[in-house]
């Protein structure tokens, strides 16, 4: 280690702090995964790993991803929700590895619905 | 892959007593066998405050609160909040049995009622790591003082703080460096002051062990202003993890250009070193501590000149308490005005006078809730008792909170709406010390306490002065004749007396302070003194040679518990119907009274 200097320290700084994030519980929005019995049964878990790399890829810092229980709705699983500050939450259905990652890149960082693929908008208690 | 969960698990001492070493590799063990390893980090942290509880874990970015974790609730818990993310209740803590659990740490009312700084990166990160401290803004403040501060601007940003020291004293911590920086001497030290010998204390062991690099930030911080080049930290021998906390943040930051030669590529040079402290009660006094450093006999001399003029090798000395050191990289962060908002000072105060941030706190005794907490200074006896501390264990009656260590005061139940601070404890006879909490209920006997820590004073007397060493002396054998049944009535005024002697005739703030138990005692609590020498009763029924043990002829069931329980068979009574206790054989053990189900053995 190079001893540092003030910028360097201010540098490092910054670097560390993008990857704690998530233990400050702060983030611009949460992705909840629906993960029940079904939910793994139907490749959600491959659905997370794909959303986990594109947002590696991406360098993407701010995005949160949680799980939840079983949503009811075990025919259209694997199912998602996002979760943005002061909008309303919005469900979306049939995931795939394409499907999770058009939803982060035109939902969650655009700000467009991905349309197609939403099953329900509004303030209904989920997770 | 980013980490979607952190799981910060308590590694704090209280809590690997518990086995949570063991419940980390068991967790650790299955997050790997459930392939989940790159999504969830696991942490060890240091001690939340709340080991009572122990081991814990803590989800992020959940912020859910798991308790008395053991191995074998791993898979469950895995499988339930890990894969499924539904948080396992079975876990969470459950304030009573009827209520429901609690699922955040900051719900829970433990730690809702808290404010941490000195205390802020607390189960928040792994203590052997810098870079979680630089990530939580660490080192920032250093940052700021070298490149945007005189010295002189941070000591008027200290004193404006209103900080003043955590070590027990209380004296204005802005004040003290600049004492020290006009001192005039070839050399100048800064020592940290982390002996904390008050029996039942781990004020100052818990900020090291969970966040070594706010003490040392402060440090350099402190020896910037004030013109020091080499520091020392004395930490006591009992504090084994503290010391190697200590020992790897010095290595780490001395690796990352944060201490040594020309820090953070400014001109500005300090180094610190670590001292192993003897582990006496007294060296904790900082004249006497001084002296340890310097290879002499850990006993104080008398303060006509204040280590800041002339301490360490007659060099001009700052020294101050770990607490203290901790809070100086928030006041300059934040400014001493934000600081200055906590607490109860009032505008017509002067800038030294009232008591200012917050106050770390080891609260022990019979509450429920057992634990480190860290309040905001005013906040009321009450609120620290039955909101924090969850009330008196076992629904109990409360009778008194000892505050200020050793020499400190009880406190009773007229009191609880005291706001806590420097100046109000030490106008009703007690004192902040360094931070000591122990709760009392109806079976503390006050006379047995003043005795208790009367004995403690006189085994660390360093017997250099005459008053301290007979004066406790005295008050020790007296003491223990009160509780024996042989109290005199002149014995009341005898200890007066002694006690003024000692205050005015000791040469340290041990003997000068050392009758506060009992002058406290005798405050608010004389009827038990009378009772004891009068009536030769006990009223909480705690000293042995004046309790005896009866059974109630209307209440007892004639169960025969106790006869079974008692060790040297002197209960006798046919099966239903009443027993008696053979007094002459009764070995006053009080097995009898805590096995009856039915309150029928009378103490009195
Ligand atoms: C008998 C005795 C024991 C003391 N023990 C400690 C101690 O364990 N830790 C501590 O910081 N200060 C202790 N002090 C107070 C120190 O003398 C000194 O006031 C303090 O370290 C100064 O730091 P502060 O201004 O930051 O509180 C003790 C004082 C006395 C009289
Ligand atoms: S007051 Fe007590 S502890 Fe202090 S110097 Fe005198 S004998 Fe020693
Ligand atoms: S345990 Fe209590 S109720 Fe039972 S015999 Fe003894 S005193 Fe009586
Ligand atoms: S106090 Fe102990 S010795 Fe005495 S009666 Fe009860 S159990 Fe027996
Ligand atoms: S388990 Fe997925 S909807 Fe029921
Ligand atoms: S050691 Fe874990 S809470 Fe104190």
């Amino acid at each position: 280690m190079k001893k540092l200097t003030i910028t360097d320290l201010e540098k490092l700084r910054q670097k560390i702090q993008e990857d704690h994030t998530v233990r400050e519980g702060k983030a611009l929005a949460t992705i909840n995964l629906h993960m029940g019995t079904c939910g793994i049964a139907a490749g959600m878990r491959k659905v997370m790993t794909a959303l986990l790399q594109e947002i590696e890829a991406k360098d993407i810092k701010n995005v949160r991803v949680s799980t939840s229980g079983c949503a009811g709705l075990c025919s259209r699983e694997p199912m998602a929700t996002v979760l943005i500050a002061g909008q309303p939450p919005v469900k979306y259905a049939d995931l795939t590895d394409e499907k999770i990652r058009r939803i982060l890149n035109e939902h969650v960082l655009g700000g467009n619905l991905v349309k197609e693929y939403v099953l329900a908008v509004g303030s209904e208690r989920v997770g | 892959m980013p980490y979607r969960l952190h799981m910060l698990l308590c590694a704090g001492t209280g809590c690997v007593s518990n086995r949570s070493l063991e419940v980390k590799e068991a967790l650790e063990k299955e997050i790997q066998q459930r392939g989940l390893e790159s999504e969830i980090q696991v942490i060890a942290t240091g001690c939340n405050g709340f080991c009572g509880v122990g081991p814990i874990v803590l989800v992020q970015p959940d912020g859910i609160f798991y308790q008395q974790v053991k191995v074998r609730d791993i898979p469950a818990l895995v499988e339930e909040h890990l894969v499924k993310g539904r948080p396992y209740k079975k876990l969470m803590f459950t304030p009573s049995k009827e209520a429901e659990p609690i699922p955040k740490m900051n719900d829970i009312p433990f730690f809702g009622k808290q404010m941490l700084i000195a205390l802020r990166n607390r189960g928040l990160i792994d203590p052997e790591n810098i870079e979680e401290y630089i990530a939580r803004d660490g080192y920032k403040a250093l940052a700021k003082v070298l490149s945007s501060m005189t010295p002189e601007q941070v000591i008027e940003e200290v004193k404006v703080s209103g900080l003043r020291g955590r070590g027990g004293g209380g004296f204005p911590t802005g004040l003290k460096w600049e004492v020290c920086r006009n001192a005039i001497g070839d050399e100048k030290y800064l020592i940290c002051n982390c002996d904390e010998g008050d029996p039942g204390a781990f004020m100052d062991r818990s900020i090291v062990e969970s966040d070594p690099h706010s003490v040392i930030e402060g440090m350099a911080i402190g020896a910037y202003a004030v013109g020091i080049l080499q520091a020392y930290i004395y930490v006591r021998m009992e504090y084994p993890l503290a010391l190697k906390r200590f020992i790897l943040a010095l290595d780490q930051a001395r690796e990352y250009g944060l201490i040594g030669e020309n820090i953070l590529g400014t001109s500005f040079s300090f180094d610190i070193e670590v001292h192993r402290g003897a582990g006496a009660f007294v060296c904790g006094e900082e004249t006497a501590l001084i002296a340890s450093i310097e290879g002499k006999p850990g006993e104080p001399r008398a303060k006509y000149v204040y280590p800041a003029q002339q301490g360490l090798r007659d060099m001009p000395t700052l020294i101050n308490n770990v607490e203290t050191w901790a809070n100086i990289p928030v006041i300059i962060q934040r400014g001493a005005k934000w600081f200055s908002s906590i607490g109860t000072r009032d505008v017509s105060e002067s800038e030294q006078g009232g008591s200012t941030g917050t106050k770390v706190f080891s609260l022990v005794g019979k509450v429920n809730n057992t634990g480190l907490v860290e309040v905001p200074m005013g906040i009321k006896l009450r609120e620290i008792i039955y909101d924090i501390g969850g009330g008196i264990a076992g629904g109990k009656r409360f009778k008194a909170v000892q505050t200020g260590g050793p020499s400190g005061g009880c406190l009773p139940e007229e009191l609880l709406d005291l706001p806590v601070d420097f100046d109000r404890l030490l106008s009703v006879g007690s004192m902040m010390g360094s931070g000591g909490m122990i709760v009392m209920d109806e079976e503390d006997c006050m006379v047995d306490v003043a005795r208790y820590f009367i004995d403690f004073l006189n085994g660390e007397s360093c017997g250099k002065c005459t008053p301290c060493r007979e004066g406790l002396r005295q008050m020790r054998e007296i003491l223990n004749r009160i509780c024996d049944g042989k109290g005199e009535d002149a014995d009341i005024q005898k200890l007066e007396d002694l006690s003024e002697l000692m205050v005015e005739g000791s040469l340290c703030a041990l003997g000068g302070t050392a009758p506060n138990p009992v002058l406290n005692t005798l405050r608010y609590f004389k009827d038990e003194y009378v009772a004891h020498i009068k009536d030769r009763r006990c009223p909480a029924g705690t000293c042995q040679a004046l309790i005896t043990y009866r059974i109630d002829a209307e209440k007892c069931t004639g169960c025969a518990l106790c006869a079974k329980h008692c060790p040297v068979n002197c209960i006798s009574g046919e099966p239903k119907k009443l027993h008696t206790i053979e007094i002459s054989a009764c070995i006053k053990c009080g097995t009898c009274y805590d096995a009856c189900r039915f309150d029928a053995v009378i103490r009195k």
